[in-house]
């Protein structure tokens, strides 16, 4: 992309004025070199979201953005429900609440490789991954609804964790205010089965050495040392999630221009917080969070299982969780006073700084754990919010790599096997049921986490604690 | 060939071509599937019919490529032939496949759902009918 389009207000932020519809100005956060290579797409989305009726602020993009639907991927935008703010499916994205939740293990990077291949297996074996997977579980019509209601709250009280899990998750394990009513029969039939597993796509489990610490204080507080073992689990909402996208994007399709809402892309599609259907989606969406957290702790449950069957009863305790497609309802201070404000992050991760009411009290003093998961055999990052980070772009931080390059584009490159054996012959030990799905993921095909990552601490929307490399990834 | 895909930066697009629009939703359908499986491989041995509606033909397209994901992973089947009949806004489509097995079935990705991007429905310069859009994968 042409910097020359940019005002550049600092090494990591670049802003465009507002012109034309543009109610506020549009930003990105990210180093030269990293706008350079970002498709032109981001600018256009970015400068389309700022043109959103109630848009506070400005319309931001983090460091990973690229091409989304409507929103750019890595866009975060916030709304006032009182000055006629919107909500947009578009701007939540179709897997909701997909997210990167991170477990702690008393294990040593021995433990791990005299079984890698073990592990690897039972993992794989345990974790349903892939194309259409399902799990034993099947929820009836009155168990889904609890699910939508409860979120992980409801998996833990089903018996899939323990209740000390929650205060690390966000919301504490479920969002208020969902309404399992606004989710269509076809959303909950593709739900049925699908209860604890991964999916296909970017999402992974992998168990993970912590390979670099940068703030050893933090990093003390999160319970991460170098050498250290942990297991990080990608997922979303699956089925469930996906569905309600699509269906609440086909309505508002066609219910923003009898809002008066003119859209430059109709995937922008969007209507008030304070309409019929806005209130229907939000209640549907937040179904769909609670339905990807209670899928994460079940992925959690069944992961946990596999360790004992290999190391025993050992302790897999959670980090953290954070959501990454999601609007969340969250209390900002803009122009000098406090707002109620309705926060899209469309692969965006929320990164609290230090103190914050919404953080437990044993992470409180740290800032909320923003965890980045890089591509398949790549480095995951585990970053902290920042003070500065609620002042910039209301707490929030980059989701990953970001693709560097189609899936159209990688499967002309790789194939599925020889990216395994190469990765194998690293260390790194791959399962998937796709052949052709690794070679989509192949590492190559991503940007560089550690960029991405080093311009969102230069940037301060988060600081940098630890690096994580892969032992063993089960790929969906 | 009357289906093909074509690149989107995280995505994919999926284009059907053909002689009618008909044949075009039909051809759009195939490329869908092959996203998540070779369809030369699928016996079209059992069928399924669907009927839609919506206020245009693109939207008609997501419906259809909707219907065709939501039987996909409920009916955990997959699909190799298509027959559409469009009529005044309105779509009657039969889907012949069978069910998914992983021991035969080659496996790619599966779609998550149609999108809104690079939709698009209509006749080109070699007046042949496209029907193509982005799926989240």
């Amino acid at each position: 992309m042409d910097t020359s389009r940019f005002q550049r207000v600092s090494d990591t932020e670049w802003r465009v004025k507002p012109w034309g519809k543009m109610r506020v100005p549009a930003v990105i956060f990210a180093t030269e070199d990293l706008i350079r290579g970002m498709d032109d797409k981001v600018y256009e989305q970015v400068t389309n979201v700022a043109t959103l009726p109630g848009i506070e602020k400005a319309s931001f993009a983090m460091p990973d953005a690229h091409w989304g639907y409507g929103f750019p991927i890595g866009g975060v935008a916030a709304f006032d429900a009182d000055r006629g703010g919107v909500i947009s499916a578009g701007g939540v994205g179709f897997d909701i609440s997909c997210g990167v939740r991170t477990l702690l293990t008393t294990l040593s990077p021995g433990d791990v490789e005299g079984a890698q291949k073990e592990l690897a297996d039972v993992l794989y074996r345990s974790v349903p991954a892939g194309v259409g997977s399902t799990s034993a579980i099947k929820l009836g019509a009155k168990e889904m609804d609890s699910m939508l209601r409860g979120g992980a709250r409801w998996a833990v009280a089903e018996g899939y964790g323990t209740r000390s899990d929650l205060e690390r998750i966000e919301e504490e394990g479920a969002i208020d205010g969902a309404s399992p009513q606004d989710v269509s029969d076809r959303a909950k039939t593709r739900q049925r089965e699908a209860m604890g597993t991964l999916g296909s796509g970017n999402h992974y489990l992998e168990v993970q050495r912590v390979a670099e610490i940068f703030d050893a204080e933090i990093a003390r507080v999160f319970g991460l040392s170098v050498d250290g073992i942990v297991v990080s689990i990608h997922c979303g909402s699956r089925g469930l999630g996906h569905q309600i996208g699509t269906d609440y994007l086909k309505l508002m399709v066609n219910e923003a221009p009898r809002h008066g809402i003119q859209l430059p892309d109709r995937e922008l599609a969007s209507v008030p917080l304070k309409s019929e259907v806005g209130r229907r989606y939000l209640g549907a969406m937040r179904a769909g969070i609670n339905c990807a957290l209670a899928n994460r702790q079940i992925v959690t449950h069944f992961t946990r299982r596999a360790f004992a069957s290999i190391f025993g009863e050992t302790p897999l305790p959670i980090l953290y969780d954070v959501s990454h497609n999601t609007c969340k309802e969250e209390t900002h201070r803009v122009d000098g006073g406090q707002k109620r404000l309705f926060v899209h992050r469309k692969g965006a991760t929320r990164a609290f700084g230090p103190g914050h009411p919404e953080l437990p009290d044993s992470l409180r003093a740290a800032g909320q754990p923003v965890l980045i998961g890089g591509s398949m055999g790549t480095s995951s990052y585990i970053l902290a919010g920042t003070e500065k980070s609620m002042r910039l772009a209301f707490g929030s931080a980059c989701h990953g790599a970001g693709r560097a390059m189609s899936r159209h584009e990688a499967l002309k490159r790789w194939r599925g096997r020889q990216v395994i054996d190469d990765l194998a012959s690293r260390g790194i030990v791959i399962r998937s049921h796709s052949s052709r799905g690794v070679a989509e993921e192949a590492p190559g095909a991503y940007k560089d986490v550690a960029e991405v990552v080093n311009a969102a601490d230069e940037a301060d929307l988060a600081r940098k604690v630890a690096k994580l490399a892969p032992l063993i990834c089960v790929k969906g | 060939m009357p289906w093909e895909h074509f690149p989107h930066a995280a995505d994919m697009g999926v284009r059907g071509i053909g002689k009618t629009k008909n044949e075009a939703f039909e051809e759009a359908a195939k490329a869908l599937v092959a996203l998540t499986t070779d369809i030369g491989g699928v016996s079209p041995k059992e069928k399924i019919a669907v009927s839609l509606s919506a206020p245009d033909d693109e939207q008609l397209l997501v419906e259809w490529l909707d219907a065709l994901v939501f039987e996909m992973a409920t009916r955990r089947f997959v699909f190799s032939r298509f027959e559409v009949r469009i009529e005044g806004g309105k779509l009657d489509g039969t889907l012949w496949g069978e069910p998914w097995d992983e021991s035969r079935h080659s496996i790619g990705v599966e779609v998550k759902g149609p999108t809104f991007t690079e939709l698009h429905v209509g006749v080109g310069g070699d007046g042949l009918w496209v029907a193509q859009l982005i799926v989240d994968v």
